[in-house]
């Protein structure tokens, strides 16, 4: 039986009303504390979506723990090497030297050469001034055969220019090479789960007979190379979107993002462009916003009074899904997020004015340490982060939208959150796998 | 070439090592990084994350922090949250870039600590070297600061347990398993450092007659303590019968002595291995030559302080020296991540290691103090 360490006396909440939160930041910055709920995908994951690519990461063994431990718990060690920094690399000004032979010298030693090896270098790389052209140029003039994409880990950089998780998304579709564009095909690309077969964006692509590329039902590497022959690029998740520009801009197509939404109109507004772009006829809405309104009303029905928390980690749009619950008459109670995305501002302002004490909470302030819950809840959670803090088996285990898009988000999660409302879950230990999902598409 | 690994692990990092020694002292322990760190350390390496609420957090440093040297925003970020949580200590450890931009830990662990009026230390680990390193720092760190200088001897035989971690011994049992053992060798125990045990007890450590050193985590706090109190240790993991006999012998002849004691046995040659931390492999050998007759040599690739391990045994930095090390053996005992590299046709004998696999076979990592016997059936 572990000990629980007795917490300070008082710890007080750190949660605020949203009437009196402030946009983006509602909360101050601090130090960061790292919640247990881990289903949210990480740089190795999403790496590990292109067929037969081999990982290499190049940086300190501190930094190399958690990535080399992600393979790991995979079952993909043998895509996975490390070429560790140590101090005097740091003193010697031999980092580049460092990159290239410990690259071709695990080249060397692998039992097979892959036809694509994503070298991650690191916020020390950053730092050093690093010539990352030179050490890919050297690695290609090596290994002609292998496509070389520079991928990076360096999380201080996470304020200054793309996010580590924007610039990932971009690396993922680095190696597809320009061949001739196929009229009819189309790629859903930057979402690290599958997208769902019943969502609005599936449906409408398969109506029009169109080819559906996504690098999640690549098996081989030659198939993933099939999705540069797209007409257009489609991204969903707001973290993809700068990748999309890039890939579209150096293929010579086209990207559309269509936004994840719990917003009827900037649902339909998204579909309609997407379908004037490609040139096929836009879906038909009628009945859609009516059929939401009675799932909802069904939900609730189930649901009634309980009380409902979101957190930001259930989809990119967890202010937007409170502002369509508590709409229809929903108890949501709180929001889970540690700052307010832009493409969120109208759903924050809509919120804040009209429902002042729906309550944001952080999810990496240090109080949150002791601020979860001691004793179990009654809260129907969305998303991991809040079943844990609230302490709930009652929750909706998905991540990063779980592939859902359109209306078919709405009916979706309704519908998870109606089976949340009956069954329990295994809260504990669910919420502790990392990269939920992964195991399925990533091998 | 040395530095590089083409599918094995890495051992978890000198900064985790910090974390893992001082987690269950009330402190407040802050890596001092990016990101990334406290997820590394709190899925993979603490197995009482979710159970114990431990103040251990990230500082969040920024690109323009770092080179604009802006370490205020650090110390005014702590000084905040230690008003609110008020911990009976601050521990700040480094990570690759406050190495590279030369912070001064010690420096900004008084600015805190003369801010805040609780005890503050510095740690400059760099990520760059093993959690035995880092655990070292800071339980030799806790010696120095808190052992109670006025400590008088107990009447009776009392101990301390040095150098316990869940990176050596997760959470399975040992730490008390140890324990029970001392105290059926008839000594009490004042203090497990740093599984069991408020700050409050480890500050009494000095009224011991002898140091139990359990990994080379505790080496140098058991150091500092004899520096400080003239108390004796001894080297050992107590595993099987014949082992922990000697272990017994040794404790007792450093209490009477107070020489310290280094209990092993070293038959001549031998194709088993053991991979892995010095202490607990070194006293796994031993309690396997001794129960069965069988030579067996320790491949340590974490820091070990010399005279620990043994002439034939060898110490390693890398995958490289590892391949060379275990070429030729017959049996190989070791965390299952260092499988793939092992000599096809050689016995493999899964000893999953915290501090290597981390939460991967958890459930799998045997207490060796209670059931040495039946993980020596596994080896024969």
């Amino acid at each position: 039986m572990l000990k629980r360490v007795t917490a300070p006396k008082e710890v007080k909440s750190v949660g605020i009303p949203i009437g009196n939160a402030a946009f983006p930041s509602p909360f101050s910055s601090g130090l960061e504390y790292a919640s247990p709920a881990r289903g949210t995908w990480n740089i190795v994951h999403t790496g590990m979506l292109i067929p037969e690519a081999h990982e290499i990461f190049v940086c300190a063994a501190g930094c190399l723990r958690g990535v080399v431990l992600t393979a790991a718990e995979l079952n993909l060690s043998h895509r996975f090497s490390t070429v560790e920094v140590k101090e005097n690399n740091l003193l010697d000004g031999d980092m580049e030297e460092l990159v290239i032979e410990g690259v071709s010298d695990i080249l060397e030693k692998l039992p097979k050469k892959p036809p694509v090896v994503l070298v991650y270098t690191s916020c020390v790389h950053h730092f050093a001034g690093c010539d990352l052209d030179m050490i890919y140029g050297e690695l290609r003039l090596r290994y002609p055969g292998i496509d070389f994409v520079d991928c990076y880990m360096n999380p201080i950089m996470r304020k200054s220019g793309l996010t580590p998780d924007q610039l990932m998304r971009s690396r993922l579709y680095m190696p597809l090479k320009a061949r001739p564009i196929q009229k009819g095909s189309v790629a859903i690309i930057g979402s690290d789960l599958p997208t769902d077969p019943d969502s609005d964006l599936v449906q409408l692509l398969r109506k029009n007979n169109l080819r559906i590329h996504e690098i999640t039902s690549c098996k081989s590497y030659e198939e993933y190379q099939e999705m540069a022959e797209s007409e257009c690029y489609i991204s969903c998740y707001p973290a993809a979107k700068p990748g999309g520009d890039m890939l579209a801009q150096r293929l010579g197509s086209k990207h559309i993002y269509v936004p994840f939404s719990f917003d009827y109109a900037e649902i339909e507004e998204g579909f309609t462009h997407l379908a004037e772009t490609l040139g096929v006829a836009a879906p038909d809405f009628a009945g859609k916003r009516e059929a939401a309104q009675t799932a909802l009303k069904e939900t609730l029905a189930v649901v009634g009074s309980a009380p409902i928390a979101i957190d930001y980690t259930y989809c990119p749009r967890p202010l937007g899904l409170a502002k369509l619950l508590l709409d229809a008459g929903f108890s949501v109670k709180r929001v889970y997020l540690d700052v307010v995305t832009g493409e969120e501002k109208q759903a924050f302002t809509y919120l804040k004015e009209n429902y002042p004490h729906l309550e944001l909470y952080p999810t990496v302030h240090a109080s949150m340490r002791f601020l979860a819950e001691k004793e179990p809840t009654n809260f129907l959670a969305i998303g991991q982060k809040a079943a844990h803090f609230l302490n709930t088996t009652h929750f909706v285990n998905v991540v990063e939208g779980g592939g859902m898009l359109g209306y078919q988000a709405i009916f979706k999660t309704l519908e998870l959150m109606q089976e949340a409302h009956r069954e329990e879950k295994d809260m504990r230990n669910l919420i502790q796998i990392k990269g939920m999902g992964c195991g399925g598409c990533c091998g | 070439m040395k530095q590089t690994s083409r599918i094995i692990s890495t051992h978890s990092a000198d900064v985790f090592g910090v974390c893992s020694a001082l987690f269950e002292l009330g402190g407040m322990t802050i890596m001092h990084d990016a990101s990334g760190c406290n997820s590394t350390y709190t899925t993979h390496d603490e197995p009482r994350w979710y159970d114990m609420e431990s103040m251990v957090y990230i500082s969040g440093l920024s690109e323009m922090e770092a080179i604009m040297g802006d370490d205020e925003k650090l110390i005014g970020d702590i000084v905040a949250a230690a008003e609110d949580l008020k911990p009976k200590f601050i521990a700040v450890a480094g990570t690759p870039i406050p190495t590279m931009t030369g912070f001064d830990f010690g420096a900004v662990a008084e600015l805190i600590e003369q801010r805040t009026g609780i005890p503050a230390f510095g740690f400059s680990t760099t990520g760059m070297n093993t959690y035995v390193h880092g655990a070292s720092l800071a339980l030799e760190a806790i010696a120095r600061r808190f052992a109670d200088r006025d400590a008088v001897k107990t009447r009776m035989p009392s101990a301390n347990i040095l150098g316990l971690t869940p990176l050596d011994f997760t959470v399975n049992g040992s730490d008390s398993a140890i324990a029970q053992f001392l105290e059926e060798a008839g000594f009490t125990v004042l203090s497990r450092w740093a599984m069991g045990s408020t700050l409050e007890d480890l500050a009494q450590a000095g009224s011991a007659h002898v140091n139990l050193v359990v990994s080379a985590t505790g080496l140098a706090a058991a150091k500092a303590l004899q520096e400080t109190f003239g108390t004796p240790y001894v080297v050992g993991v107590p595993m099987g019968a014949d082992y922990s006999a000697l272990v017994r012998s040794a404790l007792k002849t450093a209490a009477a002595t107070g020489e310290n004691q280094f209990p092993v046995c070293s038959l001549t040659g031998g194709d088993t291995v053991i991979i892995g931390e010095g202490v607990t492999s070194l006293s796994l050998a031993s309690a396997l030559e001794l129960s069965c007759g069988k030579p067996v040599r320790v491949i340590c690739p974490t820091e070990c302080d010399s005279g620990i391990l043994r002439t034939k045994d060898i110490p390693v930095t890398c995958e490289e020296e590892i391949d060379e090390a275990i070429k030729g053996a017959a049996c190989i005992i070791a965390d299952p991540l260092f499988k793939p590299i092992c000599p096809e046709g050689a016995k493999f004998v899964r000893l999953p290691a915290e501090n290597f696999s981390g939460r991967i076979w958890r459930e799998e990592i045997p207490n060796l103090i209670t059931h040495f016997e039946d993980f020596a059936k596994e080896v024969l």
